[in-house]
């Protein structure tokens, strides 16, 4: 057992030995050991955890920990052009400063009379999302935008009562394996090809695959390869006519300029909430919603928590709770929609003070200035000898695929060396994406300056140039054909 | 002063009146101001938005609300001071969540750009340091549940349940085999019953015996050549511990089937027993319950989820490596049986960053005294609401318990009218979170404590003392608590409008239009 220290540890308050032993007294106990009666001797673990050796002063664990840190290198202090399903937009202070409030930040579980604040908190994330995507129905956010999309698939095919899913190609890869494993063991999950020269829907191709099992039709705008599809009404003509669905993949932060999703059809939407106000964090910022209209069929089928507007017993008196609890799993266990848990609702929070803060004319000059950023970025690495950029010949948002092919170089190679100017260039596509050769997905963004952009254009004119470093051997590969001589993914 | 006034203190929570922001609309209005364009990029490329095709470009803005910064920040800073945190509240009362301190160090060390500002897709060469933090955390793990390897990628305890379904789903497809039942317990979480059903499975339920605990004989009643699995907790939300859990892995393990233990809530186990000596298969624990990382008003989180070394191979990728001879952390995709993924990237990674940072803080010895703590708070805390009018803990009359306890208020409803639901309200106006319990009630008017280790002595003396308060005023007078709460934000809430089709609104614009359409309707 463990034996009385010589200093209580400062986040336990009852290590205190003497409060310790009049609470065994009180209780009539005569060890700690006594309360454990119940386990059996076999079961008990014998032994010290093999753990490192503690440090229990403050001071020694913030040395520890930022020492871990600071073997990382990050996109504060380098230049990053990394997208791909997490995104660096510039996160207003007040973000911050509303997400670490203790109260926001300790909650739980609390009812509307402990956390009413909370409640209007995130109906009013689900309101300004609704104005956003224009749409009636928006949920309190699930884990990101995978789970998102395979639960707006699945709602759809619960609709329905259809089994088969239409998903281009394009989906993002972690969307597609998250669909696959949520989805997959039910449903036929098949692809839909695109045209290589634009990255658009082969329209061809879903006309084709559309059938009377196909319960939603899915459609990222933009897609992972960057690109706004164009043929969106055809989509949906198509999707409706077979007595379908269109779900709508979408970001947020796209929306002060592109097209809300009803406007082109869908009948539901997702994505992530991650571009709005949330830190990367190495993957963790993001979080995802769903939004419908504010028809029975739709609303019936969310798993999430959904806070709606109510009154009190006091004339007048505006409250906040729960919409349709006997939905969830937390009412119905395996018989509720899905399952509900702890997933992102600070993120939620989080990004309705963003959207505060941006408002309606914000929004639509970050979109327009983000879309400038980006031509320009494209355009300038485009005159870059052997560089195609853009690569695909379709309106973009924020992020584009660059061709190296002309290069003779990998993207690994390029990457290689833009990182040893401080550089994070753009993921790698070759291993996801063969049929693009050797292309990278950049992202550009309200944080970059044209000096940046110039400074990458840069970078990447000596990275193919073949710098003294590269003609001496060790990196010396042949030049590539654009569809063969795939190299390593990272 | 007699014992209630003296320690139940006169409080009442901000109530601000706070109008939705959609209200505090002054047109032209701005709070940020996006960093305008170089005039170069503008006069090289245009206007940007020309280049998407018109049936592509937004017709008109959205109608969010304009406000100045201070306003937005006033306006949610009186929301926070409407929401009662663990930071501010004796919070006890919602028992399963493991509710302790969240250290406010760790909460500086997860803003730090080192963290922060990481891209899940930057060269590994550039993310030594969080790799090796996730790299740690996973052997931290290991070592407190003898499991083989774990992950990180389930961003909640849900998430962590449906990959467990999905290792067992795909463990038994490498098999051949045709299993599709999947056995639980009523006292363990929702969750442990829905993610299995979303995964294709046919749930058996479990019922407990006047001890408390599911019968041996009911588990093998159970077992069949369609058994997938188990999924369990222990102990059960009745704090109780079930001494042959390893009788009922080993039956599961007979019939062919894997165990899967619901760890989400292991505040009063650690190291004290472990999921590899019960016999189980895999297990997870949620880094915002025992592991201390704040629980955010609901996520974001992990359910940390680790496996025997013969079901690594079905996880979800990618996992985090270290090559012994370099020291080199590296992500390996590398896992072809793998179930794909559950979410994207590797999780929540500033959660691990706290998580890892509490141990270390506490090391092996830190963490028995957090579990031994955590359920001598428990057992105090029994000793002491057993002795209030009407309440009980049924099953298991005069044994201990772990680190939580199901209580019920059953005699004290049939005696006054007053139910958990009233009692929680009414707890409100003394500043402390209470909770029933999920759903569905087998214990009657239940309620749960899970006094953790983060809570002094006097501080569970001030929620005895607030109960014995409520449980008195049930006996004097219900119809006052049934009408709680007096000293919250709001009152007793209607709740008809939120299930009501034509009157629900969760969003303010649909608020908007079904209150003009109810108002012309009631006045027709």
């Amino acid at each position: 057992m463990t034996e009385k220290k010589a200093r209580p540890h400062p986040y336990i308050p009852n290590s205190v030995p003497d409060v310790k032993a009049a609470m065994l007294r009180e209780i009539g106990a005569a060890s700690i050991d006594e309360l454990y009666a119940a386990i059996p001797e076999a079961l008990r673990f014998k032994g010290r955890l093999d753990l490192p050796e503690a440090l229990p002063s403050e001071q020694a664990l913030r040395r520890h920990v930022e020492g871990l840190l600071a073997k990382n290198q990050n996109c504060h202090d380098h230049l990053s052009f990394l997208g791909g399903g997490c995104w660096q937009h510039y996160v207003p202070a007040v973000c911050d400063e509303v997400n670490q409030r203790s109260e926001f930040l300790t909650a739980y579980g609390g009812e509307p009379y402990e956390d009413q604040g909370r409640f209007q908190a995130l109906f009013e994330y689900e309101s300004m999302m609704g104005e956003l995507l224009d749409f009636d129905v928006v949920n309190v956010p699930t884990y990101d935008w995978s789970q998102a999309a395979a639960t707006a698939l699945r709602m759809a095919a619960r609709v329905t009562g259809r089994d088969e899913l239409l998903v281009p190609a394009t989906t993002g890869p972690d969307r597609l394996a998250v669909i696959r494993n949520y989805n997959g063991w039910a449903m036929r999950v098949e692809t839909v090809g695109w045209e290589r020269a634009t990255g658009l829907l082969d329209l061809e191709d879903l006309r084709h695959k559309l059938s009377k099992r196909t319960a939603a039709v899915y459609l990222e705008v933009p897609s992972y390869l960057g690109v706004v599809e164009t043929q969106t009404a055809e989509v949906a003509a198509m999707a409706h006519a077979a007595g379908a669905l269109l779900v709508a993949g979408v970001d947020p932060i796209s929306l002060g300029v592109v097209a809300p999703p009803p406007q082109y059809g869908a009948d539901l939407a997702c994505g992530d909430i991650q571009p709005l106000g949330m830190h990367m964090q190495f993957g963790g910022g993001l979080a995802g919603f769903i939004a419908s209209r504010d028809e029975d069929r739709f609303v019936a089928e969310f798993p999430s928590r959904l806070f709606g507007l109510t009154e009190t017993i006091v004339p007048g008196e505006r409250a906040f709770g729960d919409v349709h609890f006997d939905r969830t799993s937390f009412h119905g266990r395996e018989h509720g929609k899905e399952f509900v848990g702890t997933a992102g609702a600070l993120w939620g929070i989080t990004a309705g003070v963003y959207l505060a803060l941006m408002g309606p004319q914000g929004m639509r000059e970050l979109g327009q200035g983000i879309m400038q950023r980006a031509q320009y970025a494209a355009a300038h690495l485009g005159t870059v000898p052997g560089v195609r950029a853009p690569a695909l010949d379709a309106p973009f948002f924020k992020e584009f695929v660059v061709d190296f092919d002309g290069t003779g170089r990998t993207v690994a190679e390029v990457n290689q060396a833009l990182l040893a100017h401080g550089i994070f260039g753009g993921v790698d596509l070759s291993a996801r994406f063969p049929e693009l050769g050797q292309s990278a997905l950049f992202c550009v963004t309200e944080v970059h300056t044209k000096e940046d952009l110039d400074r990458l254009a840069e970078a990447v004119g000596e990275a193919v140039a073949g710098k003294k470093r590269r003609a001496t051997g060790s990196h010396g590969v042949a030049p590539r054909s654009a569809k063969g001589g795939k190299r390593r993914g990272r | 002063m007699d014992a209630d006034s003296k320690h139940t203190r006169r409080f009442h929570q901000a109530r601000w009146d706070e109008p939705v922001i959609f209200e505090l609309n002054t047109p032209g209005a701005r709070a940020v101001l996006p960093e305008p364009v170089d005039p170069a990029i503008a006069k090289a490329v245009g206007d940007g938005v020309s280049r998407l095709p018109e049936a592509m470009r937004r017709r008109e803005p959205p109608r969010l609300p304009e406000l100045s910064q201070p306003e937005v920040l006033r306006h949610y800073l009186r929301l926070s001071q409407q929401t009662l945190g663990a930071d501010l509240n004796i919070d006890i009362g919602q028992g399963t969540c493991t509710m302790k301190y969240s250290p406010k160090v760790n909460e500086e060390l997860a803003r730090l750009p080192g963290m922060a500002e990481l891209h899940p897709l930057q060269d590994e060469s550039t993310v030594q340091g969080i790799l090796e933090v996730i790299n740690q955390m996973d052997l931290f793990l290991r070592a407190i549940s003898g499991l083989d390897r774990f992950t990180f990628q389930p961003g909640g305890g849900s998430q962590a349940l449906l990959a467990a379904a999905a290792v067992i789903r795909a463990y038994h497809a490498s098999r051949g085999a045709q299993r599709d039942e999947i056995i639980t317990t009523i006292f363990s979480h929702p969750s442990d019953a829905a993610a299995p059903a979303v995964a294709g499975f046919k749930l058996i339920t479990l019922h407990p015996d006047e001890s408390g605990l599911p019968r041996l004989e009911d588990l093998k009643a159970a077992l069949s050549e369609r058994t997938a699995g188990l999924a369990i907790t222990n102990p059960e939300d009745t704090g109780i511990f079930n001494p042959r859990i390893a009788e009922f892995t080993r039956l599961v393990h007979d019939a062919g089937g894997l165990c899967s233990y619901d760890q989400a809530n292991a505040n009063g186990l650690l190291g004290v027993t472990r999921a590899r000596e019960a016999g189980f298969d895999m297990c997870f624990f949620n880094l915002h319950k025992t592991f201390s990382t704040p629980h955010g008003s609901g996520g974001p989180a992990v359910g940390a989820f680790g496996v025997t070394r013969e079901l690594e191979r079905f996880l979800p990728v990618p996992l985090v490596d270290r090559d012994p001879a370099t020291g080199r952390y590296s992500l390996n995709h590398d896992l072809p049986d793998s179930i794909g993924k559950v979410r994207g990237f590797y999780g929540s990674a500033a959660v691990i960053l706290r998580a890892y940072a509490w141990v270390m803080s506490l090391g092996a010895e830190g963490l028995r005294e957090v579990a031994e703590i955590a359920v001598l708070n428990n057992n105090y805390l029994l000793h002491n609401i057993l002795k209030l009018r009407g309440a009980s803990a049924p099953y298991a009359p005069g044994e201990r318990r772990l680190e939580q306890v199901r209580y019920s208020w059953e005699e004290m409803t049939r005696e006054t009218g007053v139910g958990s639901e009233d009692v929680g309200r009414r707890m409100a106006d003394f500043g402390v979170h209470y909770w029933t319990s999920h759903h569905p009630w087998v214990v009657p008017e239940p309620f749960t404590l899970e006094p953790t280790e983060s809570y002094s002595k006097a501080e569970l003396d001030e929620y005895l003392a607030i109960l014995a308060r409520v449980n008195r005023e049930a006996y004097d007078d219900p119809e006052f608590v049934k009408g709680a709460p007096y000293e919250s934000v709001v009152h007793k809430m209607d709740l008809a409008p939120l299930d009501d089709p034509a009157r629900r609104a969760v969003t303010w614009r649909a608020y908007v239009k079904k209150k003009a359409a109810w108002e012309a309707a009631r006045n027709r």
